[in-house]
């Protein structure tokens, strides 16, 4: 597919074209689109910022005065700073797991392609299909009886384990077209396995390293079913249930509810944002495998 | 084992040879050298078994008993799936679940396409508009699903009726989630409304690989644009639409945390899919055996249908 690339000398094309009319109406066209796709985002923001009376009196305006009351309110009430701890730490633990686990596994299933490392490679897979419901209350029973439930252990070992086969599967795929130079030429110059790896393969992965981290963050930190069955009720919740819980307690107070919402999407937001090149290329191209 | 890929293997004695001759090709005995030892992969292995392998197959073994979470079980065949056929609500939500994954899977890829294609072209707003409808997946479908809650509710001032009625709509005006026969539609609306971007991203990484000479010479040879698009675009979009295809019905068969926010199943159990029955067959209702018999339904659906899809959509998948 990347040989499409090397035929395009796509500036010439581009430049040639004047401005149309055409484009000026789609240009109005994709921002009126925009404006009506932002509709639940402008009342999300603009509530927010709204004392109750607004809120019933003129619930469409933009809020005049705005008032921020609403979100330290809702910081405190919503508890939005320990599960912001808690989200933080579970997502970066098992983001080193997986990273370590994910790049060694795949290192063996990419450089042994045959006999066991087909047929396991094949196995992980497997765990791509399948739903992860079906192991969903033994799992649930086993982590209940290693004491695990409400702890950060116990959702770090249920990342590692249900997004390991997705990060071996990107993994194994960008070493298979590295070439096995690199890491020969350091095992001839006395290196031994481990140390060809972690010193000249592991920061040749930094690319696929990129996409393994943005797509399995994304996905930890926004996880709410898992996290609601382990975590529930405990003081290690993150904030998909922290916030579920506390907009459950206050749900007739608009503004409260809506200000912890702001607060508790703002900060993988801000994130996206500032790496939206890397996210947007993560998610367009990490899948295509 | 195989471990003794790390000597020389019997299968590469008859390749050995190419060794000395071809100088700097790569001798296919130092290749042999650089397979790491079996043990890398154990790790992974022992996790991957702990948290995914043994549960599933625990998951199956529990859906022919009558396990309820505590103390033994006794193993009762058939008994759960044939439950299953005699159990309206569970019948109700594999009907639910197909419709809520093929509404999803059109509505959500056939504006993802139109937005791609606005998108990758030079109006001036493209990378403004790109984060934009993009920005929704990466936030969680929770609060995704709470804040289209509110935004359904007829009862608010800044909600979907407000809006209808202020653009003149009034007539449109629906009670979205409380109405049975609209609560599934008004779930998937929601689910697109998040995730359209994502498909129009994937979509736009394939119009990036459409060559632009293509384009040019079927201008050349008297092409209209909707022509182009058919005859050049399409046929080469194949790979983004296999991957946006599997993704969303993966997606959509899986859905669980924007219905279990949004109705929780209902009004009634209208809107009631197989992943909320599953979970409140198991913890409201204690029934664990019947619950993973549901999970092991779905798991064979979501198996059934991307092995289908693989097939038939990399089949049509050409190169430029």
């Amino acid at each position: 597919m990347s040989t499409s690339m090397t035929l395009g000398t796509a500036a010439p094309g581009r430049g040639r074209r004047r401005p149309r009319y055409g484009q000026y109406v789609l240009e109005l066209v994709m921002i009126a689109v925009a404006v009506v796709f932002l509709f639940p985002v402008y009342a999300l923001i603009t509530l927010a910022m709204k004392d109750p009376r607004q809120i019933s009196e003129s619930p469409l305006s933009l809020p005049s005065p705005p008032t921020f009351g609403n979100f330290g309110d809702a910081w405190s009430s919503a508890s939005l700073g320990p599960a912001l701890v808690n989200s933080t730490v579970i997502t970066a633990v098992s983001l080193l797991l997986l990273i370590v686990l994910g790049s060694t596994g795949a290192y063996y299933l990419a450089r042994c392609a045959r006999g066991l490392g087909y047929g396991l490679y094949i196995l992980f897979l497997l765990g791509i299909v399948l739903p992860f419901q079906l192991g969903m209350i033994p799992l649930y029973k086993l982590v209940d009886d290693l004491g695990w439930l409400g702890t950060y252990q116990g959702m770090v070992l249920f990342y590692t384990g249900i997004q390991l086969p997705f990060t071996v599967f990107l993994y194994t795929g960008f070493i298979r077209a590295l070439p096995p130079d690199y890491a020969q030429a350091a095992l001839i110059d006395g290196c031994n396995h481990r140390q060809a790896f972690t010193r000249v393969v592991f920061p040749l992965l930094r690319p696929i390293t990129g996409t393994v981290i943005i797509l399995n963050a994304v996905f930890i930190w926004n996880d709410f079913f898992t996290p609601l069955l382990y975590l529930g009720g405990s003081d290690k919740e993150t904030v998909p249930v922290g916030i579920f819980a506390f907009v459950g307690q206050y749900v007739s107070d608009y503004g409260l509810v809506f200000a912890g919402l702001v607060l508790a999407a703002l900060p993988i937001l801000i994130v996206f944002v500032l790496l939206q090149r890397y996210v947007i290329k993560g998610f367009a191209g990490g899948l295509k495998g | 084992m195989t471990s003794t890929s790390e000597k020389t293997v019997p299968g590469a004695a008859d390749t050995a040879g190419d060794g000395p001759k071809a100088g700097r090709g790569r001798p296919v005995r130092h290749r042999d050298h650089t397979v790491p030892p079996w043990l890398f992969v154990v790790p992974a292995l022992v996790v991957y078994g702990i948290v995914v392998l043994y549960p599933s197959l625990a998951g199956v073994v529990y859906a022919f008993t009558d396990w309820s979470g505590i103390g033994g079980f006794s193993f009762t065949g058939t008994e759960n799936f044939r439950t299953l056929l005699d159990d309206g609500r569970a019948l109700e939500s594999v009907g639910n679940t197909l419709l809520l994954t093929i509404a999803v899977v059109v509505v959500q890829n056939g504006i993802g396409l139109l937005l791609a294609l606005g998108v990758h072209t030079n109006i001036k707003s493209r990378a403004v508009l790109r984060l934009i409808f993009f920005a929704p997946a990466v936030v969680s479908p929770v609060m995704i699903a709470i804040l289209w809650k509110y935004v359904y509710n007829p009862e608010n001032g800044a909600g979907l009726n407000s809006l209808l009625g202020a653009v003149g709509l009034g007539g449109l005006r629906q009670d979205w989630l409380g109405d049975p026969s609209l609560a599934l539609w008004s779930v998937a609306a929601m689910v697109v409304w998040q995730y359209a971007g994502y498909s129009m991203v994937v979509f736009l990484a394939g119009l990036q690989g459409v060559p632009v000479e293509l384009h040019e010479a079927a201008r050349i040879d008297g092409a209209g644009s909707l022509q182009r698009f058919r005859y050049v675009t399409w046929p080469l979009l194949a790979p983004a639409l296999t991957i946006n295809l599997m993704l969303s019905t993966i997606g959509g068969l899986k859905l669980f945390d924007q219905v279990y926010a949004a109705t929780n199943g209902g009004p009634g159990t209208s809107s009631e899919t197989l992943s909320t029955v599953l979970y409140k067959e198991a913890f409201v209702y204690g029934k664990f055996g019947y619950s993973t018999a549901v999970a092991l339904v779905l798991a064979l659906f979501v198996a059934a249908v991307s092995l289908v899809q693989l097939r038939y959509l990399r089949a049509r998948e050409v190169t430029a």
